[in-house]
């Protein structure tokens, strides 16, 4: 029997108060409101959030694994970024 | 184990130019890198890894019928939760293993279909009827044991995806084998009749829980390239003694005995030495013809076809709404 395929949706999940929602995975769903349930049953089994997010996958743009060096190696040599890049003497304390 | 089917695999084959790229994904994996859904990997990891998160799905999804056999017959109200939760469980399972495999570029739909027509494989101890209550308290504490045993190094599998599944299984899956050991426990604390029955059910479990680890190393041809590309991180052999050694005085604190008159303990390689497993009776279930293949099928079959209408009537309703909003 040839069917349509249920859509992928990506779930996001905030665990605990005050954390922000993580990719826990994904569910097929025909709409919104179910992938919702679906995702609180496949995720939400031992009390593991506070509150569910549901994507469209196909709303999800990614960077290209294969332009990993060219986005992302430039920060590697920006060393003055970080605090520990400058000398504070000792008498001043922390800062 | 539950991806017993690999028989067939054929990893290893690579185009010429693709040379390079297989030595840098070596070299990934060698440092213990993850590999990522969009990462360039040989079409071999890429197949094997299809084939070994879809059959450990479909295993997951099948295995849920011969414990589902005992929910409306539990004995308590409390081994009746536990028995649910846990039936729930592995469906849970089965669905975090199809979105695994999805990252590698198959469909639902298309594995769904790969179970349903007998192409993909699952496990051959779903294939083993539960024939007593006693079977669910065998099923939790050898089945699930022997399960946890290969699913811990998988956590450290070099596919993320997979392994990211495998990590939330193995957390969720402790309490399984546990409340299998505490059935088995109290039927063997109960009468003479509750004690022969924990006895039947590990006489007819403990063999085909020692063929759920595979063929032995020696026959198995693909063991090599599975350990080199760290999607497996022991030899079934390996993991099959693990279990052995871990299960054998567990069964003897039960006071039960194992339906093995070659297993001893061997003083000088610290392990229990066990007798020959009858491989042809594994290549005969895993072939088709084990006690409840054709069943296993059928409910399998009947379940998806009953269900299509709910499938077409959400896709309609999804439909519908998009249209009202759109006008």
């Amino acid at each position: 029997m040839s069917e349509q395929n249920l859509p992928l949706w990506e779930v996001f999940l905030r665990a605990r108060n005050g954390l922000a929602h993580k990719h826990v995975g994904s569910v097929h769903a025909g709409d919104a409101a179910m992938a919702l349930q679906a995702a609180r049953d496949v995720y939400t089994r031992r009390g593991e959030g506070l509150s569910l997010w549901v994507v469209p996958s196909t709303a999800i743009t990614a960077s290209d694994p294969a332009e990993k060096d060219m986005l992302f190696e430039p920060t590697a040599s920006k060393i003055y970024r970080h605090p520990t890049f400058y000398k504070v003497p000792d008498g001043v304390g922390d800062m | 184990m539950y991806t017993q089917g690999l028989l067939d695999a054929k990893p290893g084959e690579t185009a010429p130019e693709d040379t390079d790229r297989l030595a840098r994904f070596q070299a990934r994996i060698d440092a213990e890198e993850k590999i990522e859904p969009n990462d360039w990997m040989p079409a071999g990891y890429r197949r094997t890894l299809i084939r070994m998160i879809s059959q450990h799905a479909h295993s997951e999804i099948v295995g849920m019928l011969p414990e589902g056999n005992w929910i409306t017959r539990a004995p308590s109200l409390r081994r009746k939760a536990a028995l649910l939760a846990k039936v729930q469980d592995e469906g849970g399972h089965g669905l975090y293993l199809y979105a695994a495999a999805e990252t590698l570029g198959i469909s639902r739909e298309e594995m769904v279909e790969q179970l349903l027509t007998g192409k993909a494989k699952y496990s051959s101890i779903f294939n083993y009827p539960s024939l007593s209550w006693a079977d669910i308290g065998a099923i939790g504490w050898l089945v699930d044991g022997a399960a946890i045993m290969n699913q811990i190094p998988l956590c450290r599998c070099s596919y993320g995806p997979y392994a990211r599944a495998m990590i939330r299984i193995c957390k969720e899956e402790s309490f399984h084998q546990r409340q299998g050991f505490e059935i088995m426990l109290t039927l063997c604390r109960g009468t003479a009749e509750q004690k022969a029955m924990a006895q039947d059910a590990l006489n007819r479990w403990w063999w085909p829980s020692l063929m759920m680890f595979g063929p032995s190393d020696k026959e198995s041809q693909h063991s090599d390239t599975s350990l080199r590309w760290k999607i497996k991180r022991f030899s079934n052999d390996e993991l099959r003694q693990k279990f052995v050694d871990a299960t054998v005085p567990q069964g003897h604190f039960l006071g039960l005995s194992f339906p093995d008159p070659d297993l001893r303990y061997d003083d000088a390689s610290g392990h229990w030495l066990f007798g020959a497993i009858d491989w042809s009776e594994f290549r005969r279930v895993l072939a088709g013809h084990g006690p409840c293949n054709h069943q296993r099928m059928k409910q399998r079959r009947e379940a998806h076809d009953e269900g299509a209408w709910v499938r077409q009537a959400a896709l309609a309703y999804a439909r519908k709404q998009a249209k009202e909003k759109a006008a």
